[in-house]
């Protein structure tokens, strides 16, 4: 692919090249659902190719041999969507390789089946519990990095509980705090409607935070992103040695790069 | 023995250790390769480049290199023996009881034999258990909830089966239930590493104790949750603590929230040898203080009293192990011969 990128480039080859850019920053919005990172910053996607008919393949491996099959199935699942969405697709091949249930979970995005489809007896419902467990989960890490954010410029706890999400998104802040603040209103949704006059910061039920116990509140979400944070370093550790080891894989261009889709564009 | 500067002289119990046989003469299937290989990925990733192993000495070391490794160039005083079976993946199982067993016979002083049971295996395992236990007076068992057996990819603690096993063992005496978790648990559509299960039966057995290797990882969320809940739920630091080498940031943070929610009598060292070997570990637990910003977050300090109790308190009691009687035998063994003489001399 990249070998192509000559200065006289033919408009078949720049049409390809934009194509595959395309791809990959779609795949850029596909998280895992535990980490709440990308699958193209943990460097899980070893492969996105498009062919001359607009097919799409799609190659990923994961930390472990073991890592669990509905995780390893939602990110599957999630990159065929993103990637089936775009107008000019003809077709997208996700294949998992080198994990324990690789050829189950590859036979079943193959034919399209949902999960229970593919799992038969050995799973007994569908994986929406389980996505919705996970994106409460980012929302909370989400919510508690802008938390601390806010507080750590000065904000009081009173101020920040009587923010509504119209106030939230008006708020003057730095670079990393909106930053902090987009990540936070993509999960918003996730725990409470997003109406302009609704309060910005809410608990997993949805109730408003109070200024009582907001301490204890705060402190009880850190648990959620050590865990997260700790996840993330054993998953990226583990990932680089699995395949240094045993499986040389050249990392396209993306490798070292956290926006792929900025490497792509020729 | 581990001797500080200023000749305080802290016994160590490893609560996680193990002797296996992963080598290609013994793996059946590509299973067990992968397991193996998982393992040595987890080694290779969070040891200090300096105590990294070949891959080959890895999958199969003998028992001097263990017994060299964990008493005599690192700091355990004793080693508790925790067995994973994986008879589906290895032709003569991983690291069975049995093969425990001879590394306890040689060093009856330093071993504590652990067992193990797996409620799939009906009547018959009920019996065996009994037999296991009556042959090496068993305290402990260790669980893999996700081992594989035949078409079953794992089960939970809450199953009736589990039940009837749990009784027995306690009928058996058998009080210190290690539970590991592992990704495959069933149905396969819901939270693989829940400690749900653990809550439940941490409530019905109130006088058996659940030491939850791994301390829940990767649930230290929810496990800590379940552990405040519950007075008969522990932490094994094993794969936690060598965190300490490659990310101390993080480990300052597990560590905290773990002393915060579990706190420092129900928090056990374990090396999870060979994965990770004693002497670097604990060289870098005791220099370990837990940085400033994160202590005014959560007020934990990881204080001299509180690493002793980790390190080898808390399992002494557990163990029912009378410290300074240990000591006295393991002195009379010759145990502490290559040490400094001033380590066990009388203060």
């Amino acid at each position: 692919m990249k070998g192509g990128a000559e200065k006289v480039e033919l408009p078949q080859n720049r049409q390809s090249h934009d194509r595959q850019a395309e791809i990959w920053a779609c795949l850029q919005g596909v998280m895992d659902p535990e980490l709440d990172e990308s699958v193209t910053d943990l460097n899980f996607v070893a492969k996105a190719d498009v062919d001359s008919e607009n097919r799409v393949y799609i190659e990923f491996r994961l930390p472990t041999y073991w890592c669990a099959a509905n995780f390893s199935f939602l990110m599957a699942d999630d990159m065929r969507r993103v990637v089936s969405a775009l107008d000019w697709v003809k077709g997208v091949s996700v294949v998992l390789g080198e994990h324990m249930y690789a050829d189950k979970i590859n036979a079943g995005l193959a034919k399209g089946l949902s999960f229970q489809e593919t799992f038969g007896v050995e799973a007994d419902g569908n994986l929406d519990d389980l996505r919705q467990t996970f994106l409460v989960k980012a929302y909370q890490r989400r919510q508690v990095a802008l938390l601390n954010h806010l507080l750590g410029v000065g904000h009081s706890p009173e101020t920040i509980v009587a923010l509504t999400l119209m106030e939230l998104g008006c708020l003057p802040v730095d670079d990393e705090g909106g930053k902090l603040v987009r990540r936070y209103l993509e999960r918003r949704a996730v725990v409470g409607p997003l109406r302009a006059d609704e309060p910005a910061f809410v608990d997993a039920e949805g109730a408003r935070l109070k200024t009582d116990g907001f301490a204890a509140y705060v402190s009880g979400l850190r648990r959620v992103c050590v865990n997260a944070e700790f996840n993330g370093a054993l998953c990226r550790g583990l990932l680089s040695v699995r395949f240094d080891l045993e499986t040389p894989f050249v990392p396209k261009s993306k490798a070292s790069s956290k926006t792929p889709d900025s490497q792509h564009v020729p | 023995m581990y001797r500080t500067a200023k000749g305080e002289e802290i016994f160590v119990i490893d609560g996680h250790t193990h002797f296996w046989d992963g080598s290609p003469a013994n793996q059946k299937n590509i299973h067990g390769k992968q397991f193996i290989e998982c393992f040595y990925a987890y080694h290779s990733n969070l040891s200090p480049p300096s105590e990294k192993w070949e891959k080959e000495k890895f999958e199969k070391y003998d028992a001097k290199t263990m017994f060299d490794d964990l008493f005599v160039t690192g700091y355990d005083d004793m080693a508790i023996l925790q067995p994973t079976y994986l008879t589906d993946f290895y032709k003569n199982g991983f690291n069975t009881t049995e093969r425990n067993s001879a590394m306890k016979k040689n060093h009856p002083d330093r071993f504590i034999l652990n067992g193990a049971f797996d409620p799939r295996d009906g009547t018959k395992g009920l019996e065996d258990l009994h037999a296991l236990s009556e042959k090496h007076k068993l305290k402990g068992v260790k669980l893999y909830t996700a081992e594989w057996r035949g078409e079953s990819k794992g089960y939970t603690l809450s199953d009736k089966a589990s039940y009837k096993y749990l009784e027995a063992a306690q009928k058996l005496g058998i009080k210190n239930i290690h539970v590991h978790k592992g990704p495959t648990i069933l149905p396969l559509n819901r939270d693989a590493f829940d400690v749900a299960d653990i809550d439940d039966v941490a409530t019905s057995f109130q006088d058996l104790n659940f030491i939850v290797e791994h301390c829940g990882l990767p649930r230290l969320d929810d496990f800590c949750w379940i552990a405040t809940q519950e007075t008969n739920v522990y932490a094994g630091l094993a794969v936690a603590l060598p965190f300490i080498h490659s990310r101390p940031g993080y480990f300052a943070h597990v560590i905290s929230e773990l002393l915060f929610w579990v706190g420092p009598d129900k928090i056990l060292y374990g090396s999870d040898y060979a994965i990770w070997t004693p002497k670097w570990l604990i060289d870098k637990f005791m220099a370990f203080e837990i940085p400033a910003d994160v202590t005014k977050e959560t007020g934990s300090v990881l204080s001299m009293e509180t690493k002793t109790k980790i390190l080898g308190l808390n399992a002494a009691r557990l163990y029912g192990i009378d410290v300074e009687a240990q000591k006295k035998k393991i002195k009379a063994g010759g145990g502490y011969a290559h040490l400094p003489e001033a380590v066990h001399a009388p203060r």
